[in-house]
């Protein structure tokens, strides 16, 4: 892996997005849309919107993440442009790093508004440690990079890719604990919520949530972010067969 | 080391049919190779597996004495593909330099590249604004970059008009003579005319290997379409 091609790679995706700035203009401000959505939708029951305004921190970061990354890198495997970098002396991790530096830019300007307007403008109180809102959407919204970046290699058009978002995302959006505590799932499903990126996302922003746990699933978000990371570089073929 | 292509009993098996069979051949540093087949004769394949992104199933190759897909050939082979392979969402411009950053190379190769495919002009526009025969001389600039010691082009002038076509081959020529070995593939006949020498497949097979003059006298046609079918009946 190279430091420069990386860079170099994620200045080109910063370029591309740079030339569609409707892209880049949905993917800051929809995240913060919907928590004001939300917050404007409590506005009657005083103190709900404290409890679950924070979890959604970890929820819409992931998703709208998941979606443009999926689609951009399907467009990088569909239109030859990724069978045309790996004829040149360019590394799988290259590629793959230039994407999570580019989209790591995104998604930090991403939870940087949705955190700040959330604690402004839409009234949400304060958790106890200010940088824990904003790092976990960071980290939300990496995650939602990381896996896009790794589920476009099962899709073979920006039609199946689009489809992986109700696939991924709402099962985990249901099992997150967010319309059910996860410890009031069935036995079976516990287990399977316990260990999903999307539930750490969550627990890390539950208001009774210890420092000590809000780190530990902080720690588990990073590790979901470097697995995918290394299952999107491993799932970058660079013959066909 | 600059010794040219050696293929030697090349097979690619793909989802159980044999795409390419029993393949051999040289190509020597300076010449102008066309290689012609009908759609689906395999000449893609061919090309996709001399750059090392098909995997091949039987035989061997090897460009300037190092063997096919080996990390060293990344900088001397020059390659196009028949998918336009570059971002429609920058402009021509953004498109070479990102290629020439990638190699490793100064970004004024890339104004030196443009100028050879006649793109200067709209080297600020994007790539989704060209037309198709633009499109692919993106492709084939960023293919230029470097000094590549083979150019592998597949079907290269599709789409281009026959000024832009003679233009082009006014630079295959030159850089024939500059040392270069180039295959350029085309399911078009009458490109045969302007190579020094032409291979043509059919169903993953060499049928023909010699100059165009031969191809010709031998099948006794007056025009290279009819020696081509002339061929493909005679070797059904």
């Amino acid at each position: 892996m190279s430091l420069r091609r990386t860079t170099l790679t994620a200045y080109r995706i910063v370029t591309q997005l740079r030339h569609d700035l409707r892209t880049v203009a949905l993917v800051l401000l929809v995240p913060a849309g919907l928590v004001g959505l939300l917050a404007w939708t409590l506005l009657q029951r005083p103190g709900q919107f404290d409890a679950i305004g924070p979890r959604l921190l970890g929820v819409f970061p992931l998703t709208v993440m998941f979606l443009v990354t999926s689609v951009t890198t399907l467009r990088e495997r569909t239109s030859g442009t990724l069978e045309r970098l790996l004829t040149l002396p360019v590394t799988k991790a290259d590629i793959i790093g230039g994407y999570a530096l580019a989209f790591f830019l995104v998604a930090l300007v991403q939870s940087v508004l949705v955190a700040g307007l959330s604690y402004t403008a839409f009234g949400l109180h304060h958790l106890g440690w200010p940088w824990r809102p904003s790092l976990v959407a960071l980290l939300s919204g990496l995650l939602g990079t990381a896996f896009g970046l790794a589920l476009s290699a099962l899709a073979t058009s920006e039609f199946q890719a689009v489809q992986f978002m109700p696939a991924f995302i709402l099962p985990q959006l249901l099992l997150s604990g967010l319309f059910v505590p996860v410890s009031d799932l069935p036995a079976g499903l516990r287990q399977v919520a316990d260990v999903l990126p999307m539930s750490a996302a969550v627990r890390a922003l539950q208001p009774t949530e210890t420092l000590r746990g809000a780190t530990e699933q902080t720690l588990v978000m990073v590790a979901y972010v470097v697995g995918a990371l290394v299952l999107g570089a491993v799932t970058l073929r660079r013959h066909s067969k | 080391m600059n010794s040219g292509v050696d293929v030697q009993h090349l097979g690619v098996i793909r989802r159980g049919r044999a795409v390419l069979r029993d393949l051999s051949l040289r190509i020597e540093p300076g010449e102008l190779v066309g290689l012609l087949g009908p759609s689906g004769s395999g000449k893609s394949t061919l090309m996709r597996a001399l750059v090392g992104v098909q995997r091949v199933t039987s035989g061997s190759a090897t460009i300037d004495g190092i063997p096919i897909g080996s990390a060293e050939l990344r900088h001397r082979v020059g390659y196009v593909a028949q998918s336009p392979a570059s971002y429609r969402d920058l402009t021509v411009e953004e498109n070479v330099r990102y290629f020439a950053a990638m190699l490793g190379i100064d970004s004024s190769d890339a104004d030196r590249v443009l100028e050879l495919v006649d793109l200067s002009e709209r080297r600020r526009d994007l790539v989704s604004s060209l037309s198709g025969g633009e499109t692919n001389r993106v492709s084939l600039a960023v293919a230029l970059l470097g000094e590549p010691q083979l150019l592998l082009l597949d079907e290269p002038t599709v789409g281009l008009d026959p000024v832009l076509r003679e233009h082009l081959w006014g630079v295959f020529r030159q850089l024939r003579d500059r040392g270069l070995a180039l295959v350029v593939s085309s399911h078009v006949m009458d490109e045969a005319s302007r190579c020094d020498r032409l291979v043509l497949l059919r169903a993953g097979k060499f049928i023909f290997d010699g100059s165009p003059s031969t191809l010709l006298s031998r099948t006794g046609a007056g025009t290279y379409d009819g020696a081509f079918i002339a061929l493909v009946k005679d070797t059904a």
